[in-house]
This record gives structure tokens, C-alpha cells and sequence, in this order.
């Protein structure tokens, strides 16, 4: 069984015990244990049911590479599927449950896929539902979505809380073993900013497990010296329980930070550094042999760590499985510990190292050219069968043992190293990638920008630093026995987590897969969240022996990042409930709240879309505001229109560049609609540009075109014009802007006293500067409703003041506040065109009938040249007409007009789609706007627009001004 | 006041109407005019000279802002416009386009690292030195008016989103980046 052993120990803290829960069950662990650790205290191997078998698996590693011990933590809204146990430190109260379990970990229905292993080769799913087709939707997929799987996907809000931050330095040094730590030594030396990653809650990495000394001084006491010494110095920052997910361009590095306490639970690190080294270890790889992944198998190097480190003693009885030297340090460690070693196996003919050597002496039984045939047990290691390791596994003889620890040798962690573009080559002598100097991640001046030391680079002894025993060679063990028989093949494990055998590379590539990456998406190898930290190198071994080829003529798969899986939670860090986005706000914006507004994101923009009375719904609160507007006076928050200031001695035929129409004719204090459109010809943006002095002009643009319609003159002025003397300014959070529209708009101004406001003074597209109501304020006289209409701008400060001024100045007129549906419905009355509704970016002013906007005789402005293409002049383009329903009901949006016949893929031709669609309570029944082919050429004829539910609904062409067509009204 | 091991030692206040007056021109030609209006020198690249009330900040390679008292940046417009009425330029108030912040306390540094892709150590950024950058999802520009003392230009729009913003990152952990030794 495995226990706590009565002494050692170097991480817990026996005086603190901490309880904890595993399926429900109360178990006890120490300050300092690991989740895993703590498991294997209390004789619970059996931890996990495999992806696709549902195997029993247990605890294999002491690590991030752990493939199996993957556990949902905590409940509820706080619960957390594929925990990895090795790394998650154990807190009092945890609660731990297994996964791919059903009904219990015990007992699995799911495991008589194991039995059926065989009907379930590489490539089963691809091979067997493809056919019928509709069965692998509705049938296949949703059984086996139900059958496989790792953890389930928590289903309630993330109840813990994450932040960013960003960090600067001259060197990241990735990884505090004894190899990064002396990488840190020497950058801080040379003065420069240093900051030092350690994933693990422990600066050190494995030396303290192995032993050795540096400098003469025992390894445990030089990392406390050497840490004590870089957390004095001023120029270097440490951070431990921080792992460097990835390594991006121009020394971009991405960590995810854990936290303890009552705050943010994660932090992720957005590093710019200057140059990295990568100092992240090797991780040993499993010997692939029969039944190597029952509970109870693990790696040899875990098996010590979890008995130096936690005093865990996975099983009494230990036999080490082995082709190489390091390993036989796990024997001398439990053998110091008091536990039994019945026998070291190992694979190699001849082995001589001085470890060898030392294990001899201390009375080790050593077999060599020996292999594991089989392992014995199913939900736990009762024994193994041992064979020649050079034939094809005849038994010659059984030892009870419950554990077995592995080792074929160590690979380098090089993830980080090829994140951007850093090559490997293969050491044959140690059987492993390692990153070539030769062929380093290059940053953007061409310098390296990557560098690597320690076991990461293939020192895995950290030779001329540590004071170890030599190791004699290893011997690379691809398979155990050499010659083992397809029966064993198929109970050898490559990938724990996929549940990926020899057998299956095999048959992957005598079925033609030769490209690793291939094989890998076929056969599942090396996917999932542990991304073969522990398969890779055995599984394209294998697959390399299968094609007859050397190992790194087939080479690895691509490295990506993340390292190890990081949260969803912490990439969003803050942003999450009131500040998920920013939400923009009027000057306005309180009292529309006060008012109960009904509100409309409008990009980041909050706009009142209805103010809804109590009892009223939405529709009627629409409806009662245009009444209440074109009857007597309706006001309108409009602040959110963009407003940049355009000014210089080129400022007009900048102007007349920028927009269809001539705007270098208006005169000062006059107002012009005008159209913008891309290089490309399409339709970008509209709206009223004023003309405030000779050399200035100020350009309305779309609530959500601000920004990027600045950006946009900008770009021009800066990239291409860059003679012209203009300078912009975008100004439209300066102002607060309002709209008083209707019959009695003027009535109402006009009380406030201070400019006057007649037709005679401020003619229909005329602006003026004043005071309304003692606030200062511009006038402009324009219309986007059909009614008489002012807009006046005046200082955001002010705005709400003014607001509040015209209310009252309004309320014996029954002043109504409208909001951006009641100014679409009129708009739309009007037949005016809304940027966004009739266009979608495929859309040209001619589409619409704005030709009167585009000045032909202008030599040049942005989309000329492209609206003389012959598309653009194509007379079949789809043009602007209104709409009437036959039945004066309202047509759906984007319904599409239909046509005869069918098109290519079997659809209903098409002629025509609804561009905007409303009820007019002005009208009483639903108009529209829409393109139709040759549309303002078939005035009366009635279409048919298809429906949801598979109806037509006729619909009359009519002229887009469904009211007051002679304009009357707006210029009063 | 909170306990400040486990919490950032910093306060977040609204700086209150600030006048502000967007200059954009030569700025190898605007030092006399900048001198005539604000009394302050022409700020380098990324630096500000004096501050909040009165001073003048570089914005860009032909922008600059100009501080002044809320009720004075029509004056100040009006100012520049007859000072540089040979010049083409172009001087607009801004005042109320704009929230101010006034972020103070040892962690201050500390904060806006979490929010800003700026580099913040004291050898890197120090008083004087101003950045335009963004905080988290929004535009902003900061400067430090004192060892411990910034303050941050946002857009008006979003200033609940700003404050709401600074106030989590504050209320988050320390963060010890800045300030050694916590």
C-alpha cells in the first residue's frame, strides 16, 4: 500500500494537518502536501478513469506532466474540472472528486471498452461513422460526447475574481532550478532588470531531491543562499507559483501567476522582456511495457520526490524498471527510506555506472538485459512478469511487488525554446530533442532572442555545476520486450491521457501516416491538456521504428502555447460585470435613467431607445413619442453623433476629397449633407458638415463612426496628403447635443432667450453661435425627422443644465423626450437613409439614389475612380425604393424579394431585400425601404418577400418619402 | 483604511473641471506662444511641463494639451489664436471631453501596471515623464506629478468605467512590482 512513512519530508509540515475530501471520502494530509501526495498518504492510487477505455489509472508523475491525475475541485459555482493533483497544493477543506468515472471509480460501465480494445483502433471514429451521414450528428456524436471526455464543463458563474499586469525587464529568466537560478546570478550581476518564474510553489527545481553539492556547499543550502541573495538585490523580481504559459514575438511572454488569500485568484503576467532564457527542466519518460499504465506504475523520479519531498511511500515493495543510471537514484532513495527494492530491472546488457556500482553495494538486486513482460493487477499493482528484455516476452518468472517505478530516460523541456521558431536536434547518446544552438528563436533586430540552460539544453546533470555521480550510458528502449507480440503491444500505453498504445502508431503507420503531426490527429497521441509531456518522444520513437526511419528524420510536433492549460478566467482578468466592457455615457446619461429609459447599446454607447411610461411596453412608448413629436415638440439626446473639427488653409479641399460633395462652395455659418465613401467607392458614413469660418469646418459623423471616421482623415492627412496643412481634432466628447424637433420647436427655444432663432435669421441649414438660456450654445438648423428642427450643441458640463432648461421651457408644449427608435421610424418616414441599415459595406451612394450627393465635375474624392468601375455603373445593381405592404402589415427585416426560378445551390432566385422596416404610427401601417433590382423603374409593382415560416408577403414599390415629400414641414 | 499588507496602498479621486486645450501645430515654432499663454516650456518628447491648473503636455509629434483652469480654456483658446494668427495651428477646447483622476499612495506605480502596458519602474518612468497608453480597454494618458502622485486623462464617456476600473485593480493584491520589500 502506499503510506506516509514516519519521518522526513522535506516540503510538509507535520504539525499542520489539513483535512480534505476525495469522493466524498474525509482523508488527511500536512501543510505542504500536494493534492497527489496527500492521495497516496492515505493508500489512494486509483484516482482516474481513462478518456477512452475507462482504465482505472493512477498517480504516474510528481508534476505538470501528470497525465492522469486530473480531478474536478471544489463545487458548486466554484467547482473546476482537470485539476492536475501533482500541482495543486492541498488546502483544508478541499474537495477533490475523480472524473470519466460512471457509476463510481470503483465499479465503470465504460470499462467494457477496454475489453473491446480491439474494435477500437487508431482512426475508429473516423473509420466507422462516417456513414450514414446524418447517424454521426444526431446518433455517434452525442453517445460518445456522453462516453468520453475528460471533466465536465462547470456550468455556474466563475465565482473567483482575476487581474493582469504588465512587467518590463532586461532578462526572464523562465524556471528557479539551480540552472535558472545561476542564470539569474549572472544577469543580475551585470546590473540588469531580472525577473525569475518558478511554476512550483519552490525555488530549486529537482537538485534538493538528488543531492550533490555547488561551490562545496550541500545543493539545499547554496539555492537558499543564492535566493536570499537575488530577492536582496534591488534589480531582481522573483515570483514563484508562476508559470510562463508562452513565448510570442519581440520578447512578448505570457505567465499565469496562482495567488493564495482572499483576492484575485490568478494573475497573468504580460511580460516584455529583452531577452529570455529558458531554464525548465527535463521530464522522464515511461518505459512502454504491458499493463504500464494499472495504478501503481509510476516514474521513477516521482516515486522519490513523493518520498524525499511529501514522505510518501508509494508501495512497500518498489521494483524498479530501467535503461538508464538516474533511475537507480529512485532504488538508493526508498531503500535509505527503509522500503523494500525486491529487484532492479534493467533493460541494458551490461550496466557499470558508479550508481550502479553504489546500489550493488548497498545489497540491490540487479538483473540485467531484463524486461518487464507484463504487469500484474488491474486496479492496482499486485506484481510483475519479468522476460528477456531482447525476445518477445516469454515469462520466465513473476515478482510481487506494489509499485513499479519507470525511467527510459529524460526529455528536455523545450517547449518554450520553439514557441517562436526555435530548432532542436537529437542526442542519440541520451535519446533526446534538444534546442540547436545553431538554429535559436531570432528577435526582430536578428539577435537571439532565446537562449537555454541547464537540463532544458541537455545538461541533465548540470555538469561543471553540480557535484554528482557519473552515470554510465543509457540505453534508448523504445518497446519492452524488444520483440513483443501484438497482444502485448496493445496493453502498452504511449499517451495515459488518449489512451494511445504502440499498437495504435503501428497500425497508424502501416495505414500510410507518416507526417508526425498526422498521426498525432489520427491516433489522438499527445492531445488533450497534458499535450504528451510524457508520450511524445516514446510515441514518434515508435512511429520512426514503424517507417523505418531515424527519429529526427520524422521529427516532433509543433510546440504551441500555453506550457500547461491556463484559465479562461485569467486571460479576461478584470474585465468581468460592470467594467466587462467600457459602457460610454452621455452628459446626459443620469437623467434618462431618472426618466426609466429603456436602453440601446449603440457600439459602447448606452443610447435611451424608448422612455417607456409605467405599464406602457416599448411599441406604444415608441408610437406616443412621434406622435407627441410631429404634433407639437419631442426632444432627443444626441450627443453620441461624432463631431471632428477640420481646420487649416487646406481644410476645404480637404474637405471636397473626403466627401462626395462639393464642400469647399458652403459658405460660413451654412450647413451641408454630405456622404463619405472608401477608397473603394462603398458608402462609409454620412452626415451634416458646417462650415464655421473660412478655414473651418466641422463634420458631423455616425454615433459609431467617430472614432474611426478621424482615424480615417487622419490616415489620409498623415500617409498621403501630408502637404496639405490641415489639422483635425475629434471633438464629439466636448459637447452635449440635443435635438428639439416638431411644430412647436422654435415656441420652446424661444423662451430660453438669447439668439434669435427665426426663419429669417436661422434659415433651414443655417448654424449660429450664441447663449441659450445664459449657456453658450451652436445652432444648427437642421432635420433628420422632416420637422422643424434645431440641434444645439453646448458644453458637456452644461449639458444636463440644458437639458433641464429646455424641459421646463418645454412643458407647457408637452415637450417629449424620444429615443433612438422613434428617430429611426421617422427618419425612415422621411425616406432618409440610415449608414449601417441601407448600407453594409457592398453598398455605393447611386445604390440609393443619392447621385445629386456625388459631384462628378469634382476632379477627384475618395471612391471616384472606384465608382467608374463597370461593376459599380452596372445598371442590375439593386437600388433604393420604399415599400408597402398590400396589407399595410410590417415586413420583416432582411426578408428577401423572391424571383423564379432556382439558382445554382438549389435557392429561390432573388431580386431584391428589405433594407428597414417599421410601423409608422404616423402612417398607421408598416413602411419599409429596400434594394430591388431596376427597383426605382417599377414604381407599383407589387413583390413577393419571403417569410420565416416559408410565406411571401406582397409588398407595392413606392417612392422611399412616405411623408411630407415636399419637404413643408422642416422648412417653417 | 485597509489593511495594507493585504491591499494596495493607493486612493483614487476624481481631479475635479480641469481646463484643457488641445494645440495641434509646428512645435518647433509654438515655444513662444506656449511661453506667452501658460509661462511654461516646451515640454520634450513624452514629458509634461508643469501640470494640472497650468502647464502644457507633448501629445504627439504636432499636438500638445494645455492645462489651465476649467473656466479659462476659452480664454486660453482665444489666447493662442491671436499669438499664432500667422501660424497655421489649430487650438480647440477640450476641456470637457475629458475626466481627470488623481491616483496617489507608494502602490501607485503597483496599480497602473496592472492596467497599462507601460513600464513603470522608477529608472524607466519617473516625474516629468508622461505616456499616452491605454488603461486596460480605454484611451488614457498619465504623468507623475510627485514620488508617489499621478494623475490620468481619460475620455468624459467613460469615466465610470475608468473609476470602476481603478477601483478593482486597487481592491485586487498587492502586487509588489514597483515597491520592494511588500
Amino acid at each position: 500500500m502506499s503510506t506516509r512513512l514516519a519521518q522526513g519530508g522535506r516540503l510538509i509540515d507535520r504539525n499542520t494537518q489539513l483535512k480534505f475530501q476525495f469522493n466524498d471520502k474525509w482523508l488527511r494530509g500536512f501543510a505542504g502536501d500536494t493534492l497527489a501526495s496527500a492521495l497516496l498518504a492515505n493508500d489512494q492510487v486509483l484516482v482516474g478513469r481513462s478518456f477512452k477505455y475507462h482504465r482505472p489509472r493512477g498517480i504516474v508523475a510528481s508534476g505538470v506532466e501528470e497525465p492522469n491525475a486530473l480531478l474536478g475541485l471544489g463545487k458548486g459555482a466554484a467547482f473546476e474540472p482537470n485539476q492536475r493533483a501533482t500541482t495543486t497544493a492541498l488546502s483544508d477543506g478541499a474537495y477533490a472528486t475523480s472524473q470519466n468515472h460512471w457509476p463510481s471509480l470503483h465499479v465503470d460501465i465504460g470499462a467494457v471498452n477496454s475489453a473491446l480494445s480491439r474494435f477500437f483502433p487508431a482512426g475508429f471514429y473516423y473509420k466507422t461513422f462516417i456513414h450514414p451521414r446524418p447517424f454521426w450528428k444526431h446518433v455517434f456524436e452525442p453517445v460518445i460526447r456522453h462516453a468520453a471526455g475528460l471533466g465536465a464543463a462547470p456550468k455556474a458563474r466563475d465565482p473567483d475574481t482575476y487581474e493582469h499586469t504588465y512587467a518590463f525587464c532586461d532578462v526572464l529568466v523562465v524556471g528557479g532550478g539551480v540552472a535558472g537560478l545561476r542564470a539569474a546570478q549572472a544577469a543580475a550581476a551585470r546590473g540588469q532588470r531580472v525577473l525569475v518564474l518558478e511554476q512550483t510553489p519552490h525555488w530549486g527545481g529537482r537538485s534538493p531531491v538528488d543531492g550533490g553539492h555547488i561551490d562545496g556547499a550541500p545543493v539545499e543550502d547554496w539555492i537558499a543562499a543564492t535566493v536570499a541573495a537575488l530577492e536582496a538585490a534591488g534589480n531582481v523580481v522573483m515570483r514563484r507559483n508562476c508559470m510562463a504559459a508562452g513565448i510570442y514575438d519581440h520578447g512578448y511572454v505570457i505567465a499565469q501567476e496562482h495567488m493564495s488569500g482572499d483576492g484575485p485568484r490568478q494573475r497573468l503576467w504580460r511580460i516584455r522582456a529583452g531577452h529570455v532564457i529558458t531554464a525548465t527542466g527535463a521530464i522522464e519518460r515511461p518505459l512502454s511495457f504491458a499493463g504500464n499504465d494499472v495504478p501503481g506504475v509510476m516514474l521513477a523520479s516521482a516515486v522519490r520526490d513523493y518520498v524525499v519531498n511529501y514522505a510518501v511511500s508509494p508501495g512497500d515493495r518498489t521494483v524498479l524498471v530501467t535503461n538508464n543510471d538516474d533511475a537507480y537514484r529512485t532504488a538508493l532513495a526508498l531503500k535509505q527510506a527503509g522500503l523494500t527494492v525486491p529487484l532492479i530491472v534493467d533493460a541494458r546488457s551490461e550496466p557499470t555506472g558508479p550508481i550502479v556500482h553504489q546500489a550493488r553495494q548497498m545489497g540491490l538486486s540487479i538483473r540485467a538485459g531484463t524486461g518487464i513482460a507484463k504487469v500484474l493487477g488491474r486496479q492496482r499493482v499486485t506484481g510483475v512478469a519479468l522476460c528477456t528484455q531482447a525476445g518477445e516476452g516469454t515469462v520466465t518468472d513473476e515478482i510481487p511487488c506494489d509499485c513499479v517505478a519507470m525511467s527510459g530516460g529524460w526529455s528536455p523541456v523545450v517547449h518554450l525554446w520553439s514557441h517562436t521558431g526555435g530548432k532542436l536536434q537529437w542526442d542519440a547518446e541520451g535519446a533526446f530533442f534538444f534546442p540547436d544552438p545553431a538554429r535559436p528563436p531570432l528577435g526582430a533586430d536578428g539577435a537571439v532572442s532565446v537562449s537555454v540552460v541547464g537540463a532544458a539544453n541537455g545538461d541533465l546533470r548540470l555538469a561543471g555545476v553540480l557535484d554528482v555521480l557519473e552515470e554510465g550510458p543509457l540505453e534508448p528502449v523504445w518497446m519492452m520486450p524488444a520483440g513483443a507480440s501484438g497482444d502485448k503491444r496493445s496493453k502498452m500505453f504511449l499517451d495515459y491521457q488518449n489512451d494511445v498504445k504502440v499498437a495504435d502508431v503501428q497500425l497508424a503507420a502501416r495505414e500510410g501516416y507518416e507526417s508526425v503531426e498526422h498521426t498525432k490527429r489520427y491516433t489522438t497521441l499527445g492531445m488533450a491538456t497534458d499535450q504528451g509531456k510524457l508520450s511524445n518522444i516514446n510515441g514518434l520513437a515508435i512511429l520512426s521504428d514503424a517507417l523505418g526511419q531515424p527519429i529526427p528524420q520524422t521529427g516532433t510536433t509543433t510546440f504551441r502555447p500555453p506550457y500547461a492549460p491556463i484559465r479562461m478566467g485569467v486571460i479576461a482578468g478584470e474585465a468581468r460585470g460592470a467594467i466587462f466592457q467600457p459602457l460610454r455615457r452621455t452628459p446626459i446619461h443620469a437623467r434618462h435613467q431618472e426618466a426609466g429609459a429603456h436602453w440601446e447599446p449603440v457600439g459602447q454607447w448606452r443610447r435611451p431607445y424608448c422612455f417607456p411610461r409605467p405599464g406602457e411596453s416599448h411599441r406604444d412608448a415608441v408610437n406616443r413619442e412621434i406622435r407627441a413629436t410631429r404634433s407639437s415638440v419631442g426632444m432627443l439626446d444626441a450627443s453620441t453623433l461624432g463631431k471632428i473639427i477640420v481646420k487649416g488653409p487646406d481644410a476645404a479641399s480637404f474637405m471636397d476629397l473626403m466627401y462626395t460633395n462639393m464642400m469647399s462652395s458652403l459658405k460660413p455659418g451654412r450647413c451641408r449633407y454630405g456622404l463619405m465613401c472608401s477608397e473603394n467607392g462603398f458608402l462609409i458614413d454620412d452626415g451634416v458638415v458646417a462650415r464655421l469660418d473660412e478655414t473651418t469646418f466641422l463634420a458631423h459623423t455616425t454615433t459609431g463612426g467617430a472614432d474611426h471616421i478621424h482615424g480615417h482623415m487622419e490616415e489620409w492627412l498623415q500617409t498621403e496628403w501630408w502637404d496639405m496643412q490641415v489639422y483635425t481634432a475629434n471633438v464629439t466628447e466636448q459637447f452635449a447635443q440635443l435635438a428639439v424637433v416638431g411644430p412647436k420647436a422654435r415656441q420652446v427655444l424661444e423662451k430660453l432667450g438669447g439668439m434669435d432663432l427665426s426663419a429669417e435669421a436661422l434659415p433651414f441649414m443655417a448654424c449660429a453661435n450664441g447663449t441659450l438660456g445664459g449657456i453658450p450654445a451652436r445652432v444648427f438648423r437642421i432635420s433628420f425627422s422632416g420637422e422643424l428642427s434645431f440641434e444645439i450643441a453646448v458644453p458637456a458640463s452644461q449639458g444636463l443644465a440644458f437639458w433641464d432648461l429646455v424641459a421646463e421651457a418645454g412643458a407647457e408644449f408637452s415637450i417629449t423626450p424620444y429615443g433612438t427608435e422613434a428617430l429611426h421610424v421617422m427618419r425612415a418616414e422621411k425616406g432618409f437613409i440610415m449608414i449601417g441599415d441601407e448600407t453594409d459595406g457592398t453598398v455605393i451612394p447611386q445604390d440609393l439614389g443619392l447621385h445629386w450627393a456625388i459631384l462628378k465635375k469634382k476632379e477627384d474624392f475618395l471612391g471616384k475612380r472606384a465608382q467608374a468601375r463597370t461593376y459599380m455603373a452596372d445598371p442590375d445593381r439593386w437600388q433604393l425604393v420604399g415599400l408597402e405592404t398590400v396589407d399595410g402589415s410590417v415586413l420583416p427585416d432582411g426578408a428577401y424579394a423572391v424571383a423564379a426560378g432556382k439558382n445554382a445551390n438549389g435557392q429561390r432566385n432573388v431580386q431584391g431585400r428589405v433594407t428597414s422596416t417599421y410601423y409608422s404610427p404616423t402612417l398607421d401601417r408598416g413602411i419599409a425601404m429596400g434594394l430591388v433590382r431596376h427597383g426605382p423603374d417599377r414604381m407599383g409593382e407589387v413583390l413577393g418577400f419571403n417569410t420565416v415560416d416559408g410565406n411571401t408577403v406582397q409588398a407595392k414599390i413606392v417612392s422611399p418619402v412616405f411623408y411630407d415629400p415636399e419637404g413643408e414641414k422642416q422648412n417653417v | 483604511m485597509s489593511d495594507p499588507t493585504i491591499s494596495m496602498r493607493v486612493s483614487v479621486t476624481p481631479a475635479g473641471p480641469q481646463g484643457m486645450v488641445t494645440l495641434r501645430g509646428d512645435l518647433t515654432n509654438l515655444a513662444s506662444a506656449i511661453g506667452a499663454v501658460t509661462g511654461h516650456d516646451m515640454p520634450d518628447t513624452r514629458r509634461v511641463s508643469g501640470g494640472l491648473g497650468g502647464g502644457v503636455a507633448w501629445m504627439s509629434p504636432d499636438e500638445l494639451l494645455l492645462f489651465c483652469p476649467h473656466a479659462r480654456a476659452d480664454h486660453v483658446v482665444d489666447e493662442l489664436s491671436a499669438e499664432l494668427a500667422d501660424m497655421h495651428h489649430l487650438a480647440v477646447n477640450v476641456s470637457d471631453a475629458r475626466t481627470v483622476f488623481t491616483i496617489e499612495g507608494p502602490d501607485a506605480r503597483d496599480l497602473l501596471a496592472k492596467l497599462s502596458p507601460v513600464d513603470l519602474a522608477p529608472s524607466a518612468f519617473a516625474p516629468g515623464e508622461l505616456r499616452r497608453t491605454r488603461l486596460s480597454q480605454v484611451a488614457a494618458a498619465f504623468w507623475m506629478a510627485g514620488p508617489e502622485t499621478f494623475h490620468l486623462i481619460a475620455f468624459r464617456s467613460v469615466d465610470m468605467y475608468v473609476a470602476d476600473l481603478l477601483q478593482t485593480a486597487a481592491e485586487g493584491a498587492v502586487l509588489g512590482l514597483h515597491t520592494p520589500g511588500r
